[in-house]
C-alpha cells in the first residue's frame, strides 16, 4: 500500500472541516465513540446539527472558543493508499501553519466557495503551496449545491483561478467541482452534476501519480550518526546511517565525502534484516564504504560527478514565525540544514513578498511575525545544498532563536548568494 | 514501481530517522517502555535503527504496581535479549516514600500517580529526551503534539505553544532541567501497528490474543478481576473469552471480547472495529472530555 501526505487549507466557511468530516465519515475512519463525543459535545454547544469541526478540533480553549489553534494530524486509509491528513487552520497564525503543514505534503486542497470565487486567501493558500512546491494541487469548488449544480458557475470559477495561477510555479493543477455537505464528487461520484467527467475527490488521492515526485538524480546521503559497536563480533566495524534525501546509492558506487573531498567506494548498505542491492529516498540505511575515512555527522556522501551546491552564502526564501522579534539585517540564529547545525546572520532582506498581491516591497528591510521574504544569510560553516525546487530534503533548513531556542523560521533555498 | 516504498517501510523509514536524529543530538536519552504493543514496536525500530550496536541508551518502565504478570514477565525477557539497560520508576515506591497519596476506594487509581513517579525517574537519572510510544490517532490532543514536544522543567506540555516542526527537520535544542518527549510512532494507526507486528514477526504478550478471563463489568467494561481490585456489591465476576487491545494498568485497562487468537484475525479485527481502542478500554480517557490534554500538561506522556 502507498501513502499520501496532504494539506488542506481553508478556513471554517469554506467547508474544510465539513469536507475532512465527509471524507473520514465515508470511508468510516469515524469510530463510534468520537461520532457520539462529537454529538454530545455539540448539543452541550447548543449546535442545531452535529459540528463535524469538533472532530478535529480536540484542545479545551478550542471547543471554548470555537476555533483551530494547531495543525492537527489525521490518518484515514482505504485499500489502495493510506492518508495523513495535515489539517490546517485558517486564521490566527495562519502562514506558520500552512508552510508547516505543507513542507510535508505531496498535496494540497484548497477549497474555493463556488458562490464567492476567487478570494484573496485563496491566492494566499495556493501561494503558499506553490512556495513550498507541494507537487499536487487539487481546487476543490466546493458548495456546488448553493450554485444549482451549474457547469456554468464552476468554468467561470476555474477561468477564474487560471488566469491567477498563471504567476505561480504549480506543477499539477486540478478542479473538481463538490459539495462536502451533501457528499457531491467527495468520496462517489456526483449524479447533480453528471456534466462533470472528470474523478471524485478521493479517486483523485488515490490515483495522482507520487511516484516520480521524488528525486532519484541527485545521490545525497546527509551522515546522521556513526555506528561504532566496539563490541567483539563487530570490533572494526564502522558504518554510517542516516536517510536517503536523493537519488539511489548502490554497492560498488564511487562515492565522494563532503567537506573533506575524500573518495571511496561503497562496500555495502547494511540493515539488521540483510544486505541492500539499493538505497533511495526517504529509505533510513547504514552505508559502509571501502576506506577508513573520518567521517561525521553533518557530512554528506554524494557521487564524484554530481555533487551539491557548497557554500556559506545562502539566498533563500524565508517564512519568518517568530513573535517576539523580526528577522532584520545581522540577526543571529542557529540553523540546521540536513544533519547540519550551525551558525548564520543575516546579510540583507532582499524584500519582502506581500503573499495576498505578490508584490514586492523591497524597501520592507525586515520580516514580521507570518511574513515571507527573500533573504541572504552567511553560515559559519558551508552547507550542502540543492535549490529547493530541486530537492526539498537538501533544499530546506530552520532557523533558530539562539536564546529561547524556538523555531522561528523556514527556509527554502534559491541558491547561492551572490 | 521499482522505487516505490509500502506505507509500513516509509512510516518505519520516518520512526528511524527521528531515533538516530535524538541519539546524534541529546546527551542522555531513554526509551519509555512498558511491555504493549506500541512500546515493543519502539523497541523493535530502535533496535534496527542502531544494529549491529545496542541501543545507545537505556529503557525505563514507569511501573503503578498494577501489572499484568505477563507483561512484566515479557519485558525483562525482552530487555535481557536486546542486552539493554533497564531503569524502573515506580509507583509504589512514591507511596511508599510518602511523595504521593493513594487514591482510596474501589475506583482508586494509580493513573495520575505515574506523573510523579515518570517525572522523578527524569530528574533522578537526568534524562533530557524520552521516547514514548503515543501515536496521533489515538487521542484529540495528541492529533496536535508535536513529534518532538518541548517540556519545560515540570514536565508540562503547553498545546498553544509549541515549536513549529517542519520537513524532517526536527529542533531538539533545550535548556539544563527542559526535555523532549520524542514520539517516532506518531503517525502509524493502530491498525499500521498490527500489520508492522505480522510484517517483522514481533514477538507479543499472550494478553493480545483471545482467551478465557474471570472478568466483570464496570461502567460498560469489561475488567479483569485481580488482586489491585474490589468488587463493589452488585459486581458479579464471570468467564468470558476477551483480548486486551491495550495493555496498562490493570485497574483501569479493560478487555473486549473477541475470538481472534491470531494476527491475521486481529487485524481483521481492527479494520473492522468501530470503537478507538482508548474508547473501547481506557477509563482514564473517558473522565472528560480533556482528560488526556489535562494530565499532558500535568507532565504525563
Amino acid at each position: 500500500m502507498e501513502m499520501l501526505r496532504f494539506a488542506t487549507a481553508g478556513s471554517v466557511d469554506d467547508g474544510k472541516s465539513t469536507l475532512i468530516g465527509r471524507l473520514l465519515y465515508d470511508t468510516k475512519t469515524i469510530f463510534e465513540d468520537q461520532m457520539e463525543a462529537v454529538e454530545r459535545a455539540s448539543i452541550q454547544m447548543g449546535a442545531e446539527h452535529t459540528n463535524l469541526a469538533l472532530l478535529t478540533d480536540g484542545l479545551r480553549a478550542e471547543r471554548e472558543q470555537g476555533i483551530t489553534i494547531d495543525v492537527a494530524y489525521r490518518y484515514f486509509a482505504t485499500p489502495k493508499r493510506k492518508f495523513i491528513i495535515a489539517d490546517t487552520p485558517g486564521h490566527t497564525q495562519y502562514t506558520r501553519n500552512m508552510v508547516t503543514g505543507a513542507s510535508t505534503a505531496d498535496l494540497a486542497i484548497v477549497l474555493l466557495d463556488a458562490r464567492k470565487g476567487v478570494l484573496e486567501q485563496s491566492r494566499r493558500h495556493s501561494f503558499l503551496a506553490s512556495l513550498l512546491r507541494i507537487p499536487h494541487l487539487v481546487l476543490a469548488v466546493n458548495k456546488m449545491d448553493l450554485v444549482d449544480y451549474s457547469e456554468e458557475r464552476f468554468e467561470e470559477v476555474k477561468n477564474e483561478y487560471r488566469d491567477f495561477a498563471a504567476k505561480l510555479d504549480i506543477a499539477d493543477l486540478t478542479f473538481i467541482p463538490v459539495s462536502a455537505l451533501h457528499g457531491d464528487n467527495v468520496v462517489d461520484r456526483s449524479t447533480n452534476m453528471t456534466w462533470y467527467q472528470g474523478p471524485s475527490l478521493l479517486h483523485h488521492l488515490e490515483e495522482v501519480h507520487i511516484a516520480s515526485d521524488r528525486n532519484l538524480i541527485d545521490t545525497r546521503f546527509p551522515v546522521q550518526y556513526v555506528i561504532r559497536p566496539q563490541s567483539d563480533e563487530y570490533h572494526d566495524y564502522r558504518g554510517y546511517a542516516g536517510t536517503m534525501a536523493g537519488g539511489v546509492l548502490r554497492p560498488g558506487d564511487d562515492v565522494i565525502v563532503l567537506p573533506s573531498g575524500f573518495q571511496s567506494t561503497v562496500k555495502s548498505i547494511e540493515t539488521i534484516t540483510g544486505n541492500l542491492d539499493e538505497a533511495f529516498a526517504p529509505m533510513a540505511v547504514t552505508v559502509r564504504l571501502n576506506d577508513e575515512i573520518d567521517i561525521s555527522r553533518g557530512d554528506m556522501i554524494v557521487r564524484p560527478n554530481n555533487v551539491p551546491e557548497n557554500s556559506q552564502d545562502i539566498d533563500a526564501m524565508v517564512s519568518w514565525m517568530n513573535e517576539k522579534a523580526s528577522l532584520s539585517p545581522n540577526s543571529r540564529l542557529i540553523i540546521k540544514h540536513t544533519t547540519r547545525v550551525t551558525k548564520a546572520i543575516v546579510k540583507d532582506v532582499v524584500y519582502m513578498l506581500d503573499i495576498n498581491t505578490l508584490h514586492r516591497n523591497e524597501s520592507a528591510g525586515e520580516l514580521k511575525l507570518n511574513e515571507i521574504g527573500r533573504v541572504k544569510l552567511r553560515t559559519q560553516q558551508p552547507l550542502f545544498f540543492d535549490e529547493y525546487r530541486r530537492n526539498r530534503e537538501t533544499g530546506s533548513f530552520i532557523l533558530i532563536d539562539e536564546v529561547t531556542n524556538v523555531t522561528v523560521g523556514a527556509g527554502m533555498i534559491l541558491g547561492e548568494a551572490a | 514501481m521499482a522505487y516505490d516504498l509500502t506505507h509500513l517501510r516509509q512510516l518505519e523509514a520516518e520512526s528511524i530517522h527521528i531515533f538516530r536524529e535524538v541519539a546524534a543530538e541529546f546527551e542522555n536519552p531513554c526509551l519509555l517502555f512498558s511491555g504493549g504493543k506500541d512500546s515493543i514496536v519502539m523497541l523493535r525500530l530502535a533496535e534496527k535503527a542502531f544494529w549491529p550496536a545496542k541501543l545507545p541508551f537505556p529503557v525505563m518502565h514507569v511501573d503503578t504496581g498494577h501489572n499484568f504478570p505477563e507483561v512484566i514477565e515479557f519485558r525483562d525477557r525482552r530487555v535481557e535479549e536486546m542486552g539493554c539497560r533497564l531503569v524502573v520508576a515506580s509507583v509504589q515506591d512514591a507511596i511508599d516514600s510518602g511523595k504521593v497519596v493513594e487514591e482510596t476506594g474501589p475506583r482508586a487509581s494509580r493513573n495520575r500517580l505515574q506523573t510523579t513517579a515518570l517525572l522523578d525517574g527524569i530528574a533522578e537519572h537526568r534524562f533530557d529526551a524520552l521516547f514514548g510510544g503515543a501515536r496521533r490517532d489515538e487521542e484529540k490532543a495528541r492529533a496536535k503534539e508535536r513529534v518532538y514536544s518541548f517540556r519545560d522543567e515540570f514536565g508540562a506540555w503547553d498545546p498553544k505553544n509549541q515549536r513549529p516542526e517542519l520537513w524532517s527537520l526536527y529542533n531538539g535544542r533545550i535548556k539544563q532541567g527542559e526535555h523532549i518527549r520524542v514520539f517516532p510512532i506518531s503517525n502509524y494507526t493502530e491498525l499500521d501497528i498490527w500489520m508492522y507486528i505480522k510484517e517483522e514477526g514481533i514477538e507479543i504478550p499472550n494478553v493480545y490474543f483471545s482467551h478465557q478471563r474471570e472478568v466483570f463489568e464496570r461502567d460498560g467494561m469489561l475488567l479483569s478481576t485481580c488482586e489491585f481490585i474490589t468488587l463493589m456489591d452488585d459486581e458479579e465476576p464471570f468467564m468470558k473469552t476477551v483480548r486486551y487491545r491495550t495493555v496498562g494498568d490493570m485497574s483501569c485497562t479493560g478487555a473486549v471480547e473477541s475470538t481472534a487468537d491470531t494476527l491475521d484475525k486481529i487485524i481483521d479485527e481492527v479494520a473492522a472495529t468501530r470503537i478507538t481502542e482508548r474508547g473501547a478500554t481506557r477509563a482514564d480517557d473517558r473522565v472528560s472530555e480533556a482528560a488526556m490534554e489535562d494530565r499532558k500538561k500535568e507532565g504525563y506522556f
